[in-house]
């Protein structure tokens, strides 16, 4: 089983983040299953959703501790949430919405002992206000999971974000996981090179 | 069909195949996805024939129910936690003159204090109400639910209550099964009244009943409901046929051959706890799950059949019995009366607290171990409670309690999880 944890703030699409990469995985013919952290959500305040992707009917109903995966919708909440809880070591994924690097935002220390070909940002604001108007950066960082990772495929974000909406909102969601999946596959190959 | 959709999205389509001419619902979270879904179908057309109701309050939106009920049509509604418990006058009216409404409730606790989160407070409040209970281990089975709900209420001339955990499935997207109209059609018939308000045939239901009858008529209450007994089996048996599924029936087993400790539990929770099993399985441990979908009709004989080899029973439930401990485990202590064996309450999931399989690990091992008080809180954090205490002997006016721990436990806004 694969645990993905989502962290955002109310108004940037966490939840509906987790339920599109769980129709994502759902199209591939996987098991899935998607759920917020149930809260009093307001706009602006720390949320997070998780999502389970695996092989067999999934009946465990834990929140995600040990995600295996992190997708960070916001780095500012690097400041105040202890967004790493549980983060599989070394083995883990880290998808940070945010246009500097690892080190400029403070946790390239941090990061240090992780696979670098696990590590990646994503501009997924300012592909959302290109393509989308709005700054949702849901779709764009679904575009990079599917290129750091290879648990989904590009095909499969773009037919999740067609389910969940539908003509211009859809068609700039899936331009902006494209641009996102182009740009992260890119510093896949950098990365690679530098290892 | 296969759909990756939310548990409230998938009850409401089934709800919809279902038919029902009168929806009412007054929206209270968990519950609102759910009557939000239907209310679209219906102004959409493409639940049709089919009146939305709104209504200004729970006890309204039972009370259409029952007034529409009673005039022939297939009613529905939805609720949960102080929403359930505001229709309850209602409630017994409903069951008292056999109404067959069929209602979902979204279980989430019951304050004060205030809390949204999902436990089973607001069902077992209302277990002796004369209502059919189900408890909904996913969302298939919940969306399953509502179809043999309709079908058994409507048989038998009773209410049935669709218990699904709040939050936990209700907000859950998962891979759901979808009928189709054809077989639901073929599973539920049209709705035929036993009693129906009909000018051309006129009777008068709610008479008033005096000493010289009133038992006989709680009696039938109570026959009825022995009856969903043996109906619910069957109807279990038919939807398999028709839908390929399993689902429903009066108890679920899990590798209780040969287990010396069963676990005993409703709703979502059993998941976690069947992997929990499998882990300890693999290790060798002989424990096993009850989980129990029919909570009212409670079914004894299952029960005491499943569970009577058994060395102990841990009973795990989401609702306190204040002044006592467990609710379902005295339902299952009825059940063993006369066996001998060890049992244990364990209060879990309040408020939304989560169960985790670390926990129940822990909490199997100990009572394997048979270590384990007769009544347990899990993860209750101990500190916490005798901080209180200690607060409340040393000065008399302490302070209100829930804004003291909460101070103790800092925000919990600002927690990862």
């Amino acid at each position: 089983m694969f645990q993905i944890r989502l962290h955002g703030r109310g108004g940037q699409g966490v939840v509906t983040g987790a339920e599109m990469l769980s129709i994502a995985a759902f199209v591939q013919g996987r098991h899935a299953q998607a759920f917020p952290s149930f809260g009093s959500e307001r706009t602006g305040a720390p949320v997070v959703a998780f999502c389970r992707i695996d092989d067999k009917e999934i009946r465990l109903r834990e929140p995600i501790m040990e995600p295996d995966a992190l997708i960070i919708q916001d780095p500012t909440l690097l400041l105040q949430v202890d967004v790493f809880r549980g983060l599989k070591p070394r083995e883990g994924y880290i998808l940070i919405n945010t246009t500097r690097s690892f080190d400029e935002i403070g946790i390239g220390e941090y990061v240090s002992g992780f696979r670098p070909e696990r590590l990646c940002t994503v501009p997924a604001t300012e592909l959302a206000l290109k393509h989308v108007g709005r700054a949702v950066p849901n779709a764009g960082l679904l575009g990079g999971f599917a290129a750091v990772t290879g648990l989904v495929s590009l095909d499969s974000v773009a037919a999740a974000i067609r389910d969940r909406f539908s003509g211009k909102v859809a068609a700039g969601n899936v331009a902006a996981a494209t641009a996102a999946y182009e740009i992260v596959s890119q510093e896949m190959k950098e990365a690679a090179a530098h290892a | 069909m296969l759909k990756q959709t939310e548990g409230s999205r998938g009850v409401a389509e089934a709800v919809a195949l279902c038919r029902p001419e009168v929806i009412c619902a007054y929206p209270i979270s968990p519950q609102t996805h759910i009557v939000e879904a239907l209310g679209e179908a219906v102004k959409s057309g493409a639940l049709a024939p089919c009146e939305f109701i709104n209504v200004e309050s729970e006890f309204a939106a039972m009370s259409v129910a029952i007034g529409a009920s009673a005039a022939g049509a297939r009613a529905y509604t939805a609720t949960a936690s102080q929403g359930l418990l505001y229709m309850v006058e209602a409630m017994f009216n409903a069951s008292g003159l056999g109404l067959p409404i069929v209602m979902t409730v979204a279980n989430r606790a019951i304050g004060a204090p205030i809390n949204i989160w999902n436990d089973h407070s607001d069902s077992m409040s209302q277990r002796d109400c004369g209502w059919i209970q189900l408890f909904a281990e996913n969302n298939q089975e919940a969306l399953d639910l509502h179809i043999q709900a309709f079908r058994l209420g409507e048989e038998l001339s009773l209410p049935v209550m669709v218990c699904m955990d709040g939050f936990i499935l209700t907000h859950a997207t998962e891979r759901l099964d979808l009928p189709t109209a054809e077989q639901v059609d073929a599973y539920l018939p049209p709705y035929e009244p036993r009693q129906v308000l009909d000018p051309k045939d006129p009777v008068s239901i709610g008479a008033m009943v005096g000493p010289e009858a009133f038992t006989e008529v709680r009696y039938l209450a109570h026959a009825k409901q022995m009856q969903a007994l043996e109906l619910i089996p069957q109807h279990a048996a038919e939807f398999l046929q028709i839908f390929g599924r399993d689902s429903g029936g009066l108890v679920r087993t899990y590798r209780t051959q040969d287990a010396e400790t069963i676990v005993v539990a409703l709703g979502s929770v059993l998941g976690t706890i069947k992997d929990t099993v499998d882990e300890m399985r693999e290790q060798g441990h002989k424990i096993g799950v009850l989980g129990i979908v029919s909570f009212r009709p409670f079914p004894l004989a299952e029960v005491r059949r499943i569970l009577r080899h058994a060395t102990r029973v841990v009973v795990l439930e989401k609702s306190l019995a204040v002044g006592i401990g467990g609710i379902v485990s005295a339902n299952v202590r009825m059940a063993l009366s006369g066996v001998h064996l060890h049992g244990y309450t364990v209060i879990a999931g309040l408020g939304g607290r989560p169960i985790t399989r670390k926990s129940l690990h822990k909490l199997f091992r100990e009572a394997e171990r048979d270590e384990l008080q007769q009544l347990t809180f899990l993860d209750l954090d101990w500190d916490i409670v005798h901080r209180e205490l200690e607060r409340e002997k040393q000065k008399r006016r302490s302070g209100p309690i829930a804004e003291n721990i909460l101070r103790d436990v800092g925000t919990v806004a600002a927690r990862a999880v």
